[in-house]
């Protein structure tokens, strides 16, 4: 069986998610457009991978599988225990509020709340009470070093500190995976710097991240590369960092 | 859960102070539609409560029968006769006495519009020709001396009571008891003043039942005993002029009031009456008046009133509702990234519902507080400027009613906005610029 070989293949230690022959079309018209073309990976607890590919490979709507945003047209996808590929849409809110931790490109902060609510917006969806909320968020802003930025709107800050609060708001439900789409690719390359540091020292305390980037910079940092081609995998490639 | 909710209600509010302009414009329209409901309800109430007094004022127990001139075409056949004789007799009255034992009291009564003289100074008012009995029915009450006697009617005296217009006009500071007053030609003593208590008796319409010939620079009124006025001022009136030279008419009596003692008696008492008045008047010289059926008459114009003004009142809701879903609308696809955000970091769709729809409601209820605000103050404006001639009554159900409605608008409209929100593609909203 092919799941079996996916999952039980290397013994890195334990798999966070697999995804077993997953593909994706989309409609144009009556066209089916195949995206994803059968793709097998896992990822396994503590690892940093990157996913790379030209425009069109189809990165995106990976990610977007990954991050349960989106349901493959076929195959499955298991992250932790359940079996995305098989929930509706309040099981998939769940999931992504509980078990993913999403950065993005152009930060994706919420322009009328402050930094602390920000980062307790995730939090707010799992119903976690007001003062463990405001705790946390507390803490996490802390922890990415805007611990006097609190009270602060996101215009009020510069773009690298606001990847950070989306760091934080990442971190708020402890997720399986972090996500990152392109976390430098609005940032100098000072800011942008600072940012994979964070991201390394996250890696470094056990956190599995993934990461989506045409930047080789990037991807060197990471323990596997696997680069993407016409919805199939082309090739996996070991950085040595593993 | 109720700290949940107050969190919710906090989002929403901050997001509502964001767009404080937008926010304050949409509300308008719910603002002035509760507005309208609160003021067009207090006015609707307040005018029917008026007249109900007016109406009750008359004597709920009471049964009015007046004189009126019979229609033309039974004119026509009496043209020869030089002077018209219709109306209510006397024999009339004396017939509902005997004949009707419910009848308390049976008040016949004459009115005439004559010059009033004291001295120097004159007015045109009202001379009531009636019998002691007159008070057991009618709104005034006795302020100085007395009201007429059963030994005046008897003796036909030459006395009179007179009301404060009549009193203010001719005495203003003389006392007016024991003077003469000239009527016509002849002297009356004033015996006594009374006031009429029915407030507004010079304004409202339904009083002009009880003062029939009021108007025309008539203000005030004189009593006298009726057999005084038969005997002085007789019954026929002739005029002279119009299209026959000369026409007459002869009438006996004006009005004859007749009370029951209870309300149960009023229906029964009026069908014998007009039978009684149908089997001795060939003509339909008369009219019955039931203030018990014209209450509820009011009450039925009040159900009516209501039912126009609530449509009125409906469909300026509707629209502030639709300028809501309207603005909401576009709240939602400007906010199309924060939904996108929000989807991502674990909202369900319920909860983009539960967001967008507080933030409707609570749009609405603050647009209905104020909208409540505004519907006090109209209604007092109003019967401040009218001087009191447009009584307001703001019910307590009328602001409970509003309030229900600006949440019930709020829901109504806010939904589909919500639903909007709520079914957004997370990976679309997320692109959205």
């Amino acid at each position: 069986m092919i799941s079996s070989n996916a999952k039980n293949d290397d013994c890195q230690g334990n798999t966070v998610a697999t995804i077993e022959d997953l593909h994706k079309s989309y409609m144009l018209g009556h066209m089916e457009l195949p995206v994803l073309k059968g793709l097998n990976l896992s990822f396994y607890e503590g690892e940093y991978v990157s996913i790379m590919g030209p425009s069109g490979s189809g990165k995106s709507t990976l990610l977007n599988i990954l991050g349960c945003l989106d349901k493959p047209t076929a195959g499955r996808y298991w992250l932790g225990d359940d079996d995305v590929s098989t929930l509706n849409d309040n099981q998939l809110s769940a999931i992504r509020g509980r078990q993913i931790g999403f950065v993005f490109q152009s930060f994706n902060l919420i322009r009328q709340l402050d930094i602390v609510e920000n980062i307790e917006v995730a939090m707010y969806y799992q119903r976690v009470p007001k003062h463990q909320r405001r705790q946390r968020a507390i803490l996490l802003a802390e922890r990415v070093g805007l611990g006097d930025r609190m009270k602060h709107r996101p215009f009020e800050l510069s773009g690298g500190q606001q990847q950070r609060v989306a760091i934080a708001r990442a971190l708020a439900n402890d997720p399986l995976i972090i996500l990152a789409d392109e976390p430098t690719g609005n940032l100098d390359s000072q800011s942008g710097a600072e940012i994979l540091e964070v991201l390394d020292e996250l890696n470094a305390q056990g956190k599995t991240i993934i990461v989506v980037t045409h930047d080789e910079m990037i991807s060197s940092r990471t323990h596997r590369s696997v680069h993407l081609l016409d919805g199939q995998i082309e090739r996996i490639q070991p950085n040595g960092k593993g | 859960m109720f700290s949940q909710l107050a969190a919710i209600l906090l989002i929403s509010l901050r997001s509502l102070w964001m767009h404080r302009l937008r926010s304050g414009l949409t509300m308008l329209g719910i603002v002035f539609g509760v507005a309208s409901v609160i003021a067009m309800l207090a006015i609707g109430e307040g005018a029917s409560r008026h007249a109900q007094e007016q109406i009750a004022r008359l004597g709920s127990t009471n049964i009015i029968l007046k004189t009126v001139k019979p229609p033309d075409q039974e004119v026509a056949d009496a043209s020869e006769q030089t002077i018209q004789e219709y109306g209510l007799r006397y024999n009339d009255a004396e017939r509902f006495r005997e004949t009707i034992p419910d009848a308390q009291v049976v008040v016949p009564v004459r009115r005439k519009p004559q010059q009033v003289l004291y001295q120097s100074r004159r007015i045109t008012a009202e001379i009531v020709g009636t019998v002691p009995w007159y008070t057991e029915l009618a709104p005034i009450e006795e302020l100085l001396g007395r009201f007429l006697s059963p030994m005046d009617i008897h003796y036909s005296q030459a006395v009179c009571v007179i009301d404060e217009t009549v009193l203010n006009n001719l005495f203003k500071f003389d006392d007016p008891i024991r003077q003469d007053v000239r009527i016509s030609g002849e002297y009356y003593r004033v015996i006594g003043v009374v006031r009429d208590i029915s407030a507004a008796s010079e304004i409202n319409d339904t009083s002009s039942l009880h003062a029939s010939s009021q108007g025309n620079g008539v203000s005030g009124s004189v009593y006298i005993p009726l057999s005084t006025m038969k005997g002085r001022f007789g019954e026929t009136q002739i005029q002279i002029g119009g299209t026959s030279g000369m026409s007459g008419e002869k009438i006996e009596l004006d009005e004859i009031t007749i009370k029951v003692p209870s309300m149960e008696h009023v229906l029964p008492t009026r069908d014998v009456l007009a039978n009684l008045l149908e089997q001795h008047h060939k003509k339909k010289d008369y009219q019955i008046i039931v203030p018990l059926e014209l209450l509820r008459q009011a009450a039925e114009r009040k159900r009516i009133f209501s039912i126009v003004l609530g449509s009125i009142a409906a469909i300026s809701l509707l629209v502030g509702g639709i300028g809501i879903m309207n603005i909401m609308l576009a709240t939602v696809s400007e906010r199309t990234r924060e939904i996108g955000i929000r989807r991502a970091l674990g909202a369900r769709r319920s909860d983009i519902i539960v967001q967008f729809l507080s933030e409707t409601i609570l749009l609405t209820l603050i647009g209905g507080v104020l909208g409540m605000a505004l519907g006090v103050v109209i209604p007092v404006l109003v019967t401040l400027f009218s001087h009191g001639q447009m009584p307001t009554v703001i019910t307590s159900g009328a602001m409970i009613l509003s309030f229900g409605i600006s949440a019930g608008i709020g829901l109504t409209f806010g939904l589909y906005p919500a639903y909007q929100a709520a079914n957004m593609d997370p990976i679309e909203s997320l692109r959205h610029e």
